[in-house]
């Protein structure tokens, strides 16, 4: 199967090179990349809408979305209801409100939206399967990350609304906040791993012992806040404040309709998909099996669960996409001190403590002390 | 070297012109379907339904400028632990060392913003 792909791949590069030239050639490749990377993400910000509806609704013993069907097929109940969304919104009026910074108000969705996407070029699907292989890879997903929030301040700034300055303030201190705890926990792995380059680091975590491999059980701790952080970078429940809706309405996108407010939707739920794509890669071993035993992989009936592969790397970000949903259902909203001291007081602490810890273990003689070796001993 | 970061380029590109594409094309169908139809009240600034009282531009609690520069302090911080990360196999129990004194000066900073209640939100 992989090998059927490569060469798929490599009669690809071959046939483009030879009809568009050496320089235009690799270009195109990079394009058709991209476009297998953007396609897939864009119908999942759109389908993970979906399941956010049907898997909070099961969780509230409701149905969910169910009358929208795709050619009448009752099986695919639902299933057209992103679409009709989509439509939806692509066809209702864009208001630019009154006394708002015209330009500043339709730049703030663009600019929240362009890092969201042109972070997935670093991120590997499994090895090889990456757009561009940087060896800063982890700098270039948090530079990315990072302007997430001017999207947010100028969206705030931009609009007039007093609900939407006030969304935006706090949700940009919020995310400043968290970004802190969220760059110390990626400390921990970059010290496990000793590279910045996200395939390196997956392929760190590979060895005979399948899961105990992976860095989430040295960094346990930092695998924990990571996620958190990035509940609370992503503005996402139980971090909702910025939006609250009892208090705000929607926050800092609340003068934006239709498109405008379509373009804000798809950077936030790119970067959840990031999230999860990045903790799987970074403590769960990306491509690599849960599986991946020595033993195992001589027994023939069992063979085919050792094989790394981009089935493992989805079915993980998968875990945690649900996790985004059940942790929304089930959790009330922060305050925003609480919010706030969760962030600077407790994270921060532990995080550096942690830190200091995984560093001791990374040097001798603990790295190569049982156990400890199994991470940090390559 | 340099030439690996196109694609990343190439990708920021092409995400911008998606999200001006979506912009400018639902902006073209709506004014073809004549969607598109501003009026004095619906271009006004939400605010519970009576007209907005004042710009809506305000003064704001100047905690968030504390935030905003304790971020810049810890930011800092991170940009230099991510090198040592990489590198700290190579360096030992010195690099060790000298990033626990780096840290400890942080934590004297921390501990201090912490008892001056720069981190209390009441």
């Amino acid at each position: 199967m992989l090998e059927t792909i490569a060469a798929a791949n490599q009669t690809v590069i071959n046939v483009l090179n030879s009809t568009l030239g050496p320089v235009a050639g690799p270009a195109a490749k990079t394009l058709l990349n991209i476009v297998l990377v953007l396609v897939p993400l864009l119908l999942t910000v759109l389908y993970y809408q979906l399941v956010e509806r049907w898997v909070i609704g099961w969780i509230q013993v409701r149905r969910g979305p169910n009358r929208v069907t795709i050619f009448n097929i009752p099986f695919l109940r639902g299933w057209g209801q992103p679409i009709a969304d989509a439509l939806k919104l692509l066809t209702k009026e864009q208001i630019i409100p009154q006394g708002s910074d015209k330009a500043l108000f339709l730049l703030a969705p663009v600019v929240a939206v362009a890092p969201a996407m042109g972070v997935w070029a670093v991120i590997p699907f499994a090895p090889d399967w990456v757009v561009s292989n940087v060896d800063a890879g982890l700098l270039v997903v948090l530079a990315m990350t990072s302007m997430g929030v001017y999207g947010i301040i100028l969206a705030g700034w931009a609009s007039n609304s007093k609900y939407a300055f006030l969304g935006a303030m706090r949700s940009a201190a919020q995310v400043v906040s968290y970004e802190i705890a969220m760059g110390f926990a990626l400390i921990g792995p970059l010290l496990a791993a000793q590279s910045m380059n996200l395939s390196t680091m997956v392929a760190k975590q590979g060895g005979n012992y399948g899961f105990f491999e992976w860095f989430f059980i040295p960094l346990f701790p930092l695998f924990v806040i990571y996620f958190i952080a990035g509940l609370a970078e992503t503005n996402r429940h139980p971090f909702d404040v910025a939006e609250g809706e009892s208090e705000l309405v929607a926050g800092f996108h609340v003068e934006y309709s239709g498109m405008t407010f379509a373009v804000f939707f798809l950077a936030e739920y790119a970067n959840m998909i990031l999230i999860a794509a990045l903790a799987s890669i970074l403590f769960l071993g990306g491509w690599l099996s849960p599986f991946d035993f020595a033993v195992l992989r001589d027994i023939p009936g069992v063979q085919w669960l050792t094989y790394a592969g981009i089935h493992w790397f989805l079915a993980k970000m998968c875990i945690f996409l649900f996790l985004f949903l059940w942790v929304r259902a089930s959790y009330p909203r922060y305050r925003y001190d609480q919010l706030m001291r969760l962030g600077w007081k407790i994270f921060i602490p532990i995080t550096i403590v942690w830190l200091l810890v995984v560093a001791a273990m990374t040097l001798e003689p603990f790295a190569s002390a049982p156990i400890i070796n199994l991470w940090f001993g390559k | 070297m340099l030439a690996n970061y196109f694609p990343v380029l190439l990708f920021i590109a092409i995400g911008t012109a998606i999200g001006v594409g979506a912009l400018i094309g639902s902006r073209v169908i709506n004014t073809l379907l004549g969607n598109q139809r501003p009026d004095p009240e619906k271009l006004s600034p939400y605010e519970c339904g009576f007209e907005a009282f004042e710009d809506a531009r305000m003064k704001f609690d100047v905690r968030y400028y504390l935030v905003a520069i304790l971020f810049i302090l810890f930011d800092l911080e991170i940009a230099f632990l991510f090198p040592w990360a990489v590198v700290l196999q190579e360096i030992g129990w010195e690099g060790f060392a000298a990033m626990f004194v780096f840290l400890g000066i942080l934590v004297i900073g921390f501990v201090y913003e912490w008892k001056k209640g720069a981190l209390e939100w009441e």
